[in-house]
């Protein structure tokens, strides 16, 4: 019964959904599970599947295949307005013939409830806008039609808010501050926020759990520390910050650790954070983890030697390396301005060493450049 | 409050160089003048020989008199051609408009077999010949039998009114986000009062503008008029059939009357929408 929709509450279950249109896949087969009270992001590049995904949730568009729950209701083909879920739309899409006053109060009018005053004056006070109940929209700044939008939203209490791309037309400076904002407010309502964006940046600030997508599938799901330490493929540890991704073989195992061939030069790594499916994998290194020692010099944990400083650029709370190996590759280096030790020198020869439990390993068949070329700035969808 | 500094160490800019920036920056002011007297000069001179004290031929001044615009009925005929094209102007301006709208949103909504060649025939009215138009549709009505008169004239006038309605509506729904309508479904409200809430009070404007339109465009018809009203006589008729002997000054009062009753009309939506907007 599509009347008992709006009263349903719990966590959101997507069950084996795929999302076509004519030949083109946008959603493929894709189940996954967003606990109540949790905020939960679905971070992709453009064209992933992720804004497609959160239009099935809404109800603005129903999956080919699939099923879609709230707590024990199938709310797969309801209508948007029955279901207990409102979105932040991109660019905020605020009623242009209303007052903001009239904006909140339009989903507080549409279930029949007749004293609004309260509601929509503590919703605003929530956002720090009360002055601006009698404007219209287009007096607002971007920065307050945005927390309008919010507001319009969770003065419903709904079961379940959307977020799509809620922060993309915010300039980096108040996005930053909508960031801290959004993630207080959650708390604050307890509802279950799920958060649609291509920033990394703005997903691992935000959000409990990340759902890393690339075209139409999952490709990891995790907390964002675990999704930056330890990342299953070569896109995730490419899309979420940089990373080293080095050409190796097992060679043999060392209790719980793997031996790993790395153009001659030996590491280790636990066996536990490799995701190769045989003999072949690279092994994946986050340009933080590594140090720098000059060759001589004592260097602890896995090491690597022949390195030659190609490029220095120094950034204030870091300096970043490019360290070319003997093998031809160019390594990453960020090295904190922290110990006191001079900055290296272009051409200086230097050992390059981290502790073997930063490791990663990925499937030695990977795209390498898999979630590189996608500039999350540039997009717009 | 502006005082002149004199002092002879300030080089002076040329009489020359100061009149063409002054020309410079009046230019558009001067051009707008022009225009606006262009413009204006054939309604400043319906309005003035409405006071004209004429007789029967009004085109020679011939002393002030207020006694035309006390008796604006005054000369035979006048005020029942003008009822006749109030109530035409009226019907062709509510029918187009209801229909003109609906066929704005099908096509400028919806996806269908025949969308694009619809959208072709709608302009067909406004680019065919006047003529041409009118004398078609009075062989079409006397195929069916229907005589010239009341009826035929206003289905004539809907069916030239319902293209400038579409464009105009048409326009207004192009510009309207369609995101607005997901928003106001996303926030309870279905189908029906989503197009109450949202779709309608947004599109309004464009309605009414379209509204007015057909309705002067009905009012002032004389070409599609005159072939399908047989010997119902419209106030464009009744001008036209007076001006052989002379138009009395009573068509000017009724004219101008016309006209200031547009211009109020048009400065009070003005207002309106001043007031919303703030």
């Amino acid at each position: 019964m599509p009347g008992d929709a709006i009263g349903a509450r719990g966590d959101l279950r997507l069950t084996r959904i795929t999302k076509s249109y004519g030949d083109f896949t946008a959603v493929d087969d894709l189940t996954l599970t967003i606990p109540k009270g949790s905020f939960f992001a679905l971070l992709g590049p453009s064209g992933c599947g992720k804004t497609t995904t959160l239009r099935m949730v809404a109800g603005l568009e129903e999956p080919t295949v699939g099923s879609i729950h709230l707590g024990d209701t199938d709310i797969t083909t309801t209508r948007p307005y029955q279901r207990p879920i409102n979105t932040v739309f991109q660019n905020y899409a605020l009623f242009p013939h209303l007052t903001i006053f009239e904006n909140i109060a339009f989903g507080l009018r549409r279930r029949g409830i007749k004293d609004v005053k309260e509601q929509v004056d503590k919703v605003l006070t929530l956002v720090e806008l009360p002055h601006l109940a009698e404007r219209k929209p287009t007096q607002l700044s971007g920065g307050q039609q945005q927390r309008i939008a919010l507001a319009r939203a969770i003065v419903n209490r709904p079961a379940l808010l959307l977020l799509d791309e809620p922060l993309g037309a915010l300039d980096l400076k108040l996005r930053r501050q909508m960031q801290i904002e959004l993630k207080w407010i959650q708390r604050e309502v307890g509802l279950t926020f799920v958060h649609v964006t291509h920033d990394q940046e703005e997903a691992m600030t935000m959000a409990d759990t990340i759902a890393v997508m690339n075209e139409g599938k999952i490709e990891q799901m995790g907390t964002p520390a675990h999704l930056y330490d330890n990342p299953q493929t070569a896109f995730v540890a490419n899309f979420l910050g940089q990373s080293n991704l080095i050409k190796g073989k097992i060679s043999g195992n060392d209790g719980d650790n793997l031996v790993i061939d790395l153009f001659g030069q030996k590491i280790s790594m636990p066996k536990a954070r490799s995701h190769a499916i045989d003999n072949s994998l690279y092994a994946g290194i986050r340009p933080e983890k590594f140090r720098i020692t000059r060759t001589g010099s004592a260097a602890r944990g896995n090491t690597l030697t022949g390195g030659r400083i190609e490029d220095v650029s120094y950034i204030g709370v870091s300096t970043q390396y490019v360290v070319a190996m003997p093998w031809g590759q160019e390594l990453m280096v960020f090295e904190q301005n922290d110990d006191g030790v001079p900055p290296f020198n272009k051409g200086e020869e230097v050992v390059i060493s981290w502790e073997p439990d930063f490791t990663f390993g990925l499937r030695g068949d990977e795209d390498i450049e898999a979630g590189t070329e996608v500039s999350p700035e540039e997009i717009q969808e | 409050m502006n005082t002149k500094i004199k002092d002879a160490t300030i080089p002076t800019i040329a009489f020359q160089a100061r009149l063409s920036r002054w020309f410079g920056r009046n230019l558009l002011r001067i051009y707008m003048i022009f225009g606006f007297t262009y413009l204006f000069i054939p309604v400043a001179y319906t309005f003035a020989f409405s006071f004209n004290d004429s007789g029967k031929s009004n085109l020679i001044w011939k002393g002030f008199t207020l006694d035309n615009w006390q008796n604006p009925c005054g000369a035979p005929q006048i005020c029942d051609a003008l009822g006749n094209s109030i109530k035409i102007g009226a019907l062709a301006t509510i029918f187009s408009t209801i229909l003109g709208t609906l066929i704005a949103f099908a096509i400028g909504r919806y996806q269908f077999r025949g969308r694009s060649s619809s959208n072709l025939l709608i302009f067909l009215p406004m680019a065919t010949p006047e003529i041409v138009l009118g004398a078609s549709l009075l062989s079409l009505f006397l195929v069916f039998k229907i005589n010239p008169g009341f009826w035929p004239t206003v289905i004539a006038h809907v069916v030239f009114c319902i293209s400038f309605v579409v464009v105009t509506v048409k326009a207004r729904i192009a510009s309207l986000d369609p995101r607005l309508e997901q928003v106001a479904m996303d926030l309870y409200a279905n189908e029906l009062e989503t197009f109450r809430r949202v779709t309608l009070p947004l599109v309004a404007p464009g309605i009414v503008g379209a509204a007015l339109l057909a309705f002067s465009l009905s009012f002032d018809d004389f070409i599609i008029t005159n072939f399908n009203s047989g010997t119902l006589i419209t106030f464009p008729k009744f001008v036209y059939v007076a001006a052989a002997r002379g138009i009395p000054a009573q068509a000017n009062v009724i004219g101008s009357a016309m006209f200031f009753l547009a211009l109020a009309l048009v400065i009070a939506g003005q207002i309106v929408n001043r007031k919303k907007t703030r």
